[in-house]
């Protein structure tokens, strides 16, 4: 970003960013296998397209598995598609023009540098993190910027797609949503690859910002493949009223990921609930986790997650609540089945209160097999035994989650339906 | 019945260890077409291990004798197999599945025939389960509510030989009514046009019988059907006398 006509405060906070960044570049993350990030070159440029028609039909069809379409007239309101380092679309739809913005952060770093350094830039995530945050903010490859203005109610879904179409890159995005005061909604990002990409390193920096009485439902549906490294940061601040619901989803192996988003209760009565469904396959090595941190009066979270293994791969299923606010309730519920001999899962509840002695903190963490009366029970209705497990498992994984478009539903009921038969 | 009904389901000379010990030592049972039994017997007696072992619940090793089902050998099947043949069953302790609504079940049952949500809504109001319908079956059931789920899974099923392993344990009063009422509806041919199922009514207690009418008693004991006769001369002399005294009277002519 252009830096000469930056005020003396915002380009002492750029200096800070650069200095923690730097400082963290070879820090590893506390959890999760250590990358060497130097392998990968950074990803290309592409020119923009006027249209999502215009997107090859290959990458179409695997941001669909996502739950982007390129049917957005009818069943979006404003989307952004990033290729590689490029944000090659960014659209917002007439009917919601005023009250979306869309664009790739480095447009915004420039649209609203005061502001962006002042509020949202680096502010919910800790540049100096680890070497995936100093990666990102040293090597920033775009991301989204999506605004919803105060008071908007947007009833149709904003989608966007980080889509990666070359080998042996990283692609680190930094997103940045922000739903103002009094507005309303549902963000669905795809993360995908090409089918013919094996290799790379995504890093991926999210900060939402929440405002008062606003409410953001976040769903984020993973495609990696076998020798993919994935490192999300993210961070969410919530105020007084807000609301946050993450969805998250995996049901396709990968090499590694590890990630765990913090939400910042920090407003009176706000509320975080984090639903995820995971599905373990082949060597993946896979650590997911929420943290929810009750600041406020009358915080509430809630984290479920779903979590089935099989082949050699490896689940940390983690959940961590902390309380600072005597008037605070969270509750975790984290199940897992093991489906395979050579599959590992570890549930791990943690639980805090810093001080709040009247905070109701507590945690349900199961991992089993499916109960063979259960099958016996399904069988004895007449239903073989293979679709009885299968119907348990999908059952199992199917938990409910809010307002989720009809599309992406049945593209996660499809992917169940898979991991299910696969399953027996 | 007007013409000569066919023998149903005929058990002979049934032998069944769990472990390494035999509960069912030699059973002969015939049910002839929309019949309706009645199995009485003391707690451990091994009625529901008899009922297992017809539906093909693994454990149950048959070490004698056999079980047929309209003309077939049971034993070979798989238990979904003979559900598809026909035998539906009303679980005395049906267990909890965590995701599979009570709805899904229903459909699952009544797969053969399939299941109109017009059909789906008329059985949830007859078992006063229409707010239960979306609920994940048997978690968090009351015992009231857990038989009549079972229930409306049979009636959804329609099989022509329904077993009901203790349907008024654990349940008040009006409770029973409802079920005794969807008994009869199964056993009796709710409308013109549809069979009447045959029946095999386990209990313990015989509060049932106030509600369904049954053609046989029987009194399964330390693994034998001690004696054969009308279903309410029976409970009478049981709750007279008592199960041990009960095997030993005029009415019991050992059936073998």
């Amino acid at each position: 970003m252009p830096t000469d006509q930056l005020s003396s405060a915002a380009t002492e906070r750029l200096e800070e960013i650069r200095e923690a960044a730097e400082a963290a570049a070879g820090k590893p993350a506390a959890l999760g296998p250590d990358i060497d990030i130097s392998r990968f070159r950074t990803v290309s440029e592409h020119d923009r397209i006027a249209s999502l028609d215009a997107l090859e039909r290959q990458v179409r069809e695997v941001a669909l598995m996502s739950g982007f379409t390129a049917e957005e007239r009818e069943e979006r309101s404003g989307s952004y598609f990033q290729l590689d380092r490029t944000p090659i679309y960014e659209k917002v739809m007439d009917a919601f023009s005023g009250q979306i913005e869309i664009m790739g952060t480095e447009d915004a770093l420039k649209q609203y540098p005061e502001e962006m350094l002042e509020k949202y830039w680096w502010r919910a995530v800790d540049p100096g993190k680890d070497k995936y945050t100093a990666l990102a903010a040293l090597h920033q490859t775009e991301g989204y910027f999506i605004r919803v203005r105060a008071g908007q109610k947007v009833d149709k879904p904003i989608q966007a797609c980080l889509f990666i179409s070359e080998s042996n890159v990283s692609q680190n995005v930094h997103n940045v949503i922000i739903v103002e005061d009094g507005a309303e909604a549902n963000v669905i990002t795809g993360c995908n690859i090409h089918t013919n990409v094996t290799e790379g390193l995504h890093a991926g920096i999210s900060e939402f910002y929440i405002g008062k009485g606003a409410k953001l439902t976040f769903t984020m549906v993973h495609n990696w493949a076998e020798d993919f490294d994935v490192r999300p940061r993210t961070a969410v601040i919530v105020e007084e009223d807000g609301v946050y619901i993450n969805n998250y989803v995996l049901l396709k192996p990968v090499r590694s990921i590890q990630a765990f988003p913090v939400a910042k209760l920090v407003g009176d009565r706000s509320v975080a609930v984090f639903n995820s469904i995971v599905s373990g396959s082949k060597s993946s090595y896979i650590d997911l986790g929420s943290e929810s941190q009750l600041i406020g009066a009358g915080t509430r979270a809630e984290a479920l997650a779903r979590t089935v293994s099989r082949d050699s791969s490896i689940i940390y299923s983690r959940g961590r609540l902390i309380s600072r606010n005597n008037d605070s309730k969270a509750h975790l519920d984290c199940r897992g089945i093991v489906q395979s001999e050579e599959s590992t899962q570890w549930a791990i509840p943690d639980l805090a209160s810093e001080g709040a002695p009247g905070a109701e903190l507590s945690h349900e963490a199961a991992i089993s097999p499916i109960a063979a009366e259960e099958i016996y029970y399904l069988m004895s209705r007449g239903l073989p035994k293979d679709q009885a497990i299968a119907m348990i498992t999908r059952g199992f994984m199917d938990i409910e989650i809010p307002g989720l478009p009809g599309p992406l539903r049945k593209q996660i009921d499809k992917a169940i339906e898979e991991t299910a038969k696969e399953a027996m | 019945m007007s013409e000569n009904p066919a023998p149903l389901l005929v058990i002979e000379n049934l032998h069944v260890s769990v472990g390494e010990g035999e509960i069912l030592k030699g059973i002969n049972l015939e049910v002839l077409e929309g019949e309706t039994h009645v199995l009485l017997g003391p707690n451990g007696g091994g009625k529901t291990t008899l009922l297992n072992t017809i539906i093909g619940i693994p454990g149950y090793r048959v070490t004698e004798g056999s079980v047929r089902f309209k003309g077939e050998d049971l034993l070979e099947l798989e238990i979904d197999e003979r559900a598809r043949m026909g035998i539906g069953v009303a679980f005395q302790r049906p267990p909890a599945v965590r995701g599979v609504k009570l709805r899904q079940a229903m459909e699952v049952a009544a797969s053969n025939g399939g299941l109109s949500e017009e059909r789906l809504g008329e059985l949830a109001d007859q078992l006063n389960l229409r707010h239960m319908i979306d609920r994940e079956v048997n978690m968090g059931f009351s015992g009231g509510e857990a038989k009549r789920s079972e229930m409306a899974q049979l009636l959804a099923q329609q099989p022509e030989l329904a077993l009901f392993d203790e349907p008024e344990s654990g349940v008040d009063l009006d409770n029973i009514a409802v079920v005794g009422e969807a008994i009869n509806h199964l056993l009796k041919g709710e409308r013109v046009s549809q069979n009447r199922s045959a029946g095999l009514i386990i209990t313990h207690t015989g509060h049932i019988l106030e509600f369904v009418n049954a053609d046989k008693g029987h009194v399964l004991y330390n693994g034998r059907l001690a004696c054969e006769g009308n279903p309410l001369d029976l409970i009478d002399e049981i709750s007279r006398q008592g199960y041990e005294k009960c095997v030993e009277c005029a009415l019991c002519q050992p059936t073998s």
